[in-house]
């Protein structure tokens, strides 16, 4: 079967396996945080964590619940970096430095995972599995607890700005979303070559008679939250590109899937719960249109996209995997770019510039596509109301979204939530690319030195994870500003997002009819891509024409 | 007198003519180069930065106007004062869009300023309690004032001849009342003390009687003064849609300058940095200029569109409201309905001939001086050619008058005068009222009514009409009832289309009525209304509008009556007729000068005009910048990469000549678009969808597109200028 062929059928696989299982997963997660019953193992983790799971909290008790837990998380995970050494299991990994450790810390509380470091070097076996696992869990759970919050409050009328309780939210989306669903993925990687162990490493005389470290680890238990939570920090450095964390094609595919899986179930449990399925149909839509049109732009760049590489040897095969080839790499490249994961099987750098391009852009749309687990969702509610709002306008009423009136205060905070993120990246980048510290990192110099940095700033501000390589991260410039743009980009987008939830549980619903836009058909559809592609085009061409428009078209 | 002046519901206006603009706003919507003339140096007064600061994105273009007059002092050259030139422009174009929409109600201020001329008033000199007892007060002795001394609770006379010198009730009296200068209509109406009809408003003209006044607005705050006030401009306040939209331009503003500061890093590094100019000249172009130069113009000629159809609106809230409404709560009588029910149809009962039921449902109504008499006589002559009888025919004839007691009219005709060939049957009685006042009566003189006249009542009762029957007796023989009269409610024509017009736009109507539930049913299913709320009284409608708030909907009415008050206080838009009671017109947050209910409708259209115009210019807007980037981008970086002038899909002839045309169709789309602001965009009744793809085709992608033709052109014209082509 030839490239092109491939690259077809793993996306139909892809594609009939997410939408076979959205509706099941979908319709179960809208149950867990719609069902009034609470499990024993919960009851005694409230207990743990004095708090009453049937509380209902205010926007604002809920902001300062993710605040607060989040800080606690940074604290806690910091405080392992810098004492690893002293701790058991370490196999020998060093303490991190402050800036090193500071950055990390941040990098997991905030599911971006970005990782300046070597994970087989800096991390022991109990920093990974108590800190970076741990926080794989919690930072996935504080995403998908939020949005739950802005779906509450679409779904409630009138009820004084209570979303919800954030304790209760994020105990049961581990409990009984991501724990079974880790257990059972870690299992099956397991039987598919994944290694799952507590050794370190292990010295072996090759054939030919050299002597050969082999790494060990609990990598299977970690793999399987690394991409169903969408966090993509590796084990290894290689992240998903090593055999020990991704072995095999069968592999490859399954892991895809999984860090779509609930990005993509999501707008299901949405539809569920405001009581209109066909809104979560729409959304889906949306993102899948998204995702599709990335994966398509990325694997033609790939394939038979401009470049003296690829027409020389009919792809572009640098920094691939020969084990995936370029089609599953592309297909790898435009998912973790458009999901905030940020796990690689290939290396970003070595993408054809209008690739790179590609995955750049991918998260430049803010991670709505299908974004982060929760955090793609809100993303993409938010250009909702922003679409709404001009179009609502257009057919002659005050724009509302499910009932709700988008007026002064809401496009307020909308329109705060679409100005962080360029704000964090551009002014970043920029800093980066004006001073000698940011510039001492860059490995190419050129139109590529630039995308180098841009791509690290939309990376972080993203909270996507993956970098593009080349540029040198390892330093306290870098660790510092890059641990800002993502402790920006997590949580000033998540404190605007719960403000809204709360306006809107507080607004009464209006009831839709013939003058009401209608939010679930394809015009509506249609407009949303248009208003997330323009949106984010004006913003960001003139940097993206310096980079990688420069670059592909030299 | 006209009678239908005198017609407590108002006069009673075709909705077709009332759909369209009264002819003197006629003329008033092009847009000439006269009107821009006079505009410009109130357009000038409003560059000053502390006005234009309320508007962020012409703000910013006003300050990178400045800068750029700076630069191009300092380093003088073709383009930078070109650019500088430009900028300028880009900004005085707003704020004469802004000046062209004000001047527009200027001039009718000015015709409402000459009726508040200071005038005399005569105010009565006497103890509190005497005028509120007394009767005969026009007769106190009064002492001249000026009106503009007048307080609340002065009372004064005014006589035929007299200007009215404040806003007020009528406590005593009834006169006739010249209004036009304030509604523009000539005919002049009623005021009595009393009832809905009692409130005078400062600087109309009293044609005859005399009546008494208690002034109940202080000078300087009366419906003129909130009037001129209004249509000046001068009152306005951003409504809460503006203010969102407003946020909206400002964060898209604010990312854009961000763009374009952390662009210059970006192009240093890259071995090109920017001139200033350059800079200023893409962050010009990118913000959303169109739509921020036009936001309050477009605002301005939505109150402007209102008042041109004689409506006042207290806020500019009020006008959005009236976009977002979801149900229209309209009264039967004089909305819905012709004031007053017609006959429709005689049927006679069996044996009798029709022609003889005509004849003496005529005669009956000779009596009968109500709009319902009269209709029967009309019906009669149409139908059975039966011409009026001349006062000659009926000698001797009897009127017999309605009254409170028999409920029924009729005559007494001497044997053998309006009949054909005396039949010596003695004096001819003719009766015609309510079935059961006139079946008393048949009984009375031991006659029957017989089975076929209760099925007709009842048929026309369950049909919604109302039955009048009418029966005979000559001389002392028993009376016999000839048949029934179908008197009818008479829905105004077109109605029915425009109702189904707003329920494709989403919008129910439900009508009020007093009538009982099967006769308010039948009206209701002919008119076309959705709803109905029957034997409603004002505590009725108060509990529907809060029962319809309650579930999130915004509901508007029309109403007149003091007990009309409190309803109209609740409902979101509340429409007070001129006509109506000082406390109706307090309580609404709109009055219609020409007191018709019916124009409700129009209102909501335009309080969706308005949005609409407002979305539409901002999707332009925004979809402008995309042509934009294409002319500017490989401009500004052609020389570094070369590879970029791919992106110069316009083939524009140079980089200077490609940015300053960029910068001339930001500013000329302005001009371009100012006519389509004050007219607001071209709207037609629809479902949402028809209305927003039809939107997005026409201002989505026609900003997609205009701007690619219009720049290459302005190009083509620019680029033979030496220096910059």
């Amino acid at each position: 079967m030839s490239t092109p062929w491939i690259a077809v059928a793993q996306i139909l696989v892809l594609v009939v396996a997410l939408a076979a299982v959205h509706v099941p997963l979908g319709g179960y997660m809208a149950r867990v945080f719609t069902s009034t019953r609470h499990l024993r193992v919960e009851r005694a983790g409230y207990r743990a964590l004095r708090v009453d799971p049937d509380a209902d909290q205010r926007w604002s008790m809920y902001l300062m619940s993710v605040l607060g837990f989040s800080l606690v998380s940074v604290l806690l995970l910091y405080g392992l970096e810098r004492l690893q050494s002293h701790l058991p299991l370490s196999i020998g990994a060093p303490a991190m430095d402050p800036a090193g450790a500071w950055n990390t810390a941040v990098s997991f509380v905030t599911n971006t995972n970005w990782q300046w470091y070597s994970g087989e070097t800096a991390a022991g076996h109990l920093l990974q599995m108590a800190g970076f696992a741990v926080q794989n869990f919690l930072s996935a759970a504080v995403g998908i607890a939020v949005v739950v919050a802005l779906i509450r409050g679409l779904a409630r009328s009138g009820a004084d700005g209570r979303v919800g309780n954030f304790w209760s939210d994020l105990v049961r989306t581990v409990v009984r979303i991501l724990l079974p669903l880790s257990v059972v993925v870690a299992v099956v990687l397991i039987a598919m070559g994944v290694i799952q162990n507590l050794s370190a490493h292990t010295e072996i005389t090759t054939l030919a008679g050299g002597s050969q470290h082999v790494l060990g680890g609990p990598v299977a238990s970690q793999e399987a939250i690394k991409e169903i939570g969408t966090n993509g920090g590796g084990f290894f450095n290689a992240n998903s590109a090593h055999p020990f964390e991704n072995p095999t094609p069968l592999s490859d595919l399954l892991e895809i899937f999984l860090l779509l899986a609930i990005p993509f179930s999501l707008p299901r449990t949405f539809g569920i719960m405001v009581g209109d399925r066909r809104q979560g149909w729409a959304i889906a839509g949306v993102m899948g249109a998204l995702w599709a049109g990335a994966v398509g732009l990325l694997t033609w760049a790939e394939l038979a996209g401009p470049g003296v590489v690829p027409a020389a040897a009919g792809a572009a095969m640098e920094g691939k995997e020969t084990r995936f080839g370029t089609a599953a790499s592309a297909l790898f490249a435009a998912s973790t770019t458009s999901t905030s994961t940020g796990a690689v099987n290939s290396m970003h750098d070595s993408l054809t510039a209008a690739g790179g391009g590609v995955a750049i852009f991918n998260m430049q749309l803010g991670e709505i596509s299908p974004g982060g687990v929760g955090s793609g969702l809100y993303g993409m509610l938010v250009l909702v109301i922003v679409a709404v709002f001009i179009a609502g306008l257009m057919v002659g009423r005050t724009p509302e979204y499910l009932g709700k009136k988008i007026g002064r205060q809401e496009i307020t905070l909308v329109a705060l939530y679409v100005l962080t993120t360029p704000a964090i990246v551009l002014t970043g980048t920029a800093v980066a690319i004006a001073t000698h510290a940011g510039q001492a990192g860059i490995l190419n110099p050129g139109t590529h030195g630039l995308s180098e940095v841009l791509y690290a700033f939309t990376s972080a501000g993203n909270n996507n994870g993956s970098a593009f390589a080349g540029l040198t991260v390892s330093t306290p410039f870098y660790d510092t500003l890059l641990g800002l743009a993502m402790l920006l980009g997590r949580f000033v987008p998540m404190a605007l997002v719960l403000a809204l939830a709360g306006r809107f549980a507080t607004q009464k619903t209006v009831p839709p009819s013939a003058g009401t836009l209608p939010t679930h058909r394809p015009l509506f559809a249609g407009l949303l891509i248009a208003v997330a592609l323009v949106v984010v085009g004006l913003t960001y061409i003139p940097v993206l024409a310096l980079g990688p428009i420069a670059e592909a078209l030299s | 007198m006209n009678p239908t002046v005198l017609d407590p519901t108002g006069p009673s206006v075709d909705p077709e003519t009332a759909a369209h603009p009264r002819p003197r706003a006629a003329g008033r919507q092009a847009l000439g180069a006269r009107q821009l003339v006079e505009a410009l140096p109130a357009a000038l007064r409003k560059l000053d930065p502390r006005e234009l600061v309320g508007s962020p994105v012409m703000f910013v273009v006003e300050v990178g106007a400045v800068a750029c007059t700076v630069l191009s002092i300092v380093h003088p050259s073709l383009f930078a004062v070109s650019i500088t030139l430009w900028l300028w422009a880009t900004v005085l174009f707003a704020t004469l869009a802004e000046s062209v929409a004000e001047s527009r109600g200027k001039a009718q201020a000015a015709g409402l300023r000459a009726s508040q001329a200071q005038t005399t008033a005569r105010r009565i000199v006497a103890q509190q309690d005497t005028l509120e007892y007394t009767s005969g007060r026009a007769d106190l002795p009064t002492t001249e004032v000026s009106s503009s001394s007048l307080q609340v609770g002065d009372v004064v006379v005014v006589e035929a001849g007299e200007t009215i010198p404040g806003d007020g009730d009528v406590i005593e009296g009834i006169a006739s009342v010249d209004e036009s200068a304030i509604t523009g209509e000539s005919a002049p109406v009623i005021r009595e003390s009393g009832g809905d009809r009692s409130a005078v408003t400062g600087g109309t003209v009293v044609l005859s009687d005399r009546i008494v006044v208690r002034i109940t607005a202080p000078a300087g705050h009366t419906f003129v003064d909130r009037m001129i006030a209004l249509v000046e401009g001068s009152e306005r306040q951003k409504t809460p849609n503006e203010i969102a939209l407003n946020v909206l331009l400002a964060s898209l503003t604010i990312i854009f300058l961000l763009a374009v500061a952390t662009l210059q890093p970006f192009a240093i590094y890259s071995g090109s940095r920017q001139s200033l100019i350059v800079l200023i000249a893409l962050l010009v172009c990118l913000i959303p200029t169109t739509i921020g130069a036009l936001l309050s113009a477009i605002g301005i000629a939505g109150m402007d569109r209102l008042v041109q159809r004689n409506v006042l609106a207290m806020s500019g809230r009020a006008v959005e409201a009236a976009g977002d409404v979801d149900v229209l709560l309209l009264d039967k009588t004089g909305t819905i309905t012709l004031g007053n029910r017609q006959a429709a149809e005689l049927i006679p009962v069996e044996g009798v001939d029709a022609a003889e039921l005509a004849d003496a449902a005529q005669l009956s109504s000779m009596a009968d001086e109500t709009p319902e008499g009269r209709s029967v006589l009309v019906l009669v002559k149409e139908q059975f050619g039966l011409r009026a009888r001349e006062s000659g025919d009926l000698v001797g004839a009897e009127l017999v008058q309605f009254t409170a007691r028999t409920r029924m009219s009729g005559l007494d005709l001497p044997d053998p005068v309006g009949f054909e060939g005396a039949s010596g049957e003695g004096v001819r009685h003719i009766r015609k009222g309510a079935a059961a006042a006139v079946t008393a009566w048949v009984h009375s003189t031991g006659g029957h009514t017989g089975p076929d006249a209760a099925r007709i009542v009842d048929a026309i009762s369950s049909s919604g009409g109302t039955p009048l029957v009418v029966a005979e007796r000559r001389g002392s023989a028993p009376a016999r009832v000839l048949g029934v009269i179908h008197l009818k409610d008479v829905v105004k024509q077109g109605l029915r289309e425009r109702f189904a017009e707003l329920r494709a736009m989403g919008i129910r109507t439900v009508m009020v009525t007093g009538d009982n539930a099967v006769t308010a049913r039948a009206i209701a299913a002919e008119a076309g209304v959705d709803d109905v709320l029957a034997e409603a009284t004002p505590e009725d409608k108060l509990a529907l509008i809060r029962r319809e708030q309650a579930g999130g909907r915004l509901v508007a009415m029309a109403g007149d009556g003091t007990n009309d008050a409190p309803a109209l206080a609740q409902a979101d838009v509340g429409v007070a007729m001129n006509t109506g009671t000082t406390a109706a017109k307090e309580a609404g947050n709109m009055v219609d000068l020409d007191s018709n209910p019916t124009k409700l409708i129009e209102i909501v259209q335009i309080g969706k005009q308005l949005l609409i115009t407002r979305g539409a210019l901002t999707t332009f807007s925004i979809a402008n910048d995309v042509a934009k980037y294409f002319a500017i981008l490989p401009a500004m970086f052609v020389l570094v990469f070369p590879q970029l002038s791919v992106l110069n899909v316009m083939h524009l002839s140079s980089p200077q000549s490609a940015i300053l045309s960029a910068v001339i169709f930001n500013a000329l789309i302005i001009i371009a678009l100012i006519p389509l602001s004050l007219r607001g965009v071209r709207y037609r009744p629809a479902a949402a969808s028809v209305m927003l793809r039809y939107n997005l085709l026409v201002y989505g992608l026609g900003g997609l597109i205009a701007p690619f033709l219009g720049i290459k052109l302005i190009d083509l014209i620019v680029s033979l200028f030496p220096g910059i082509g």
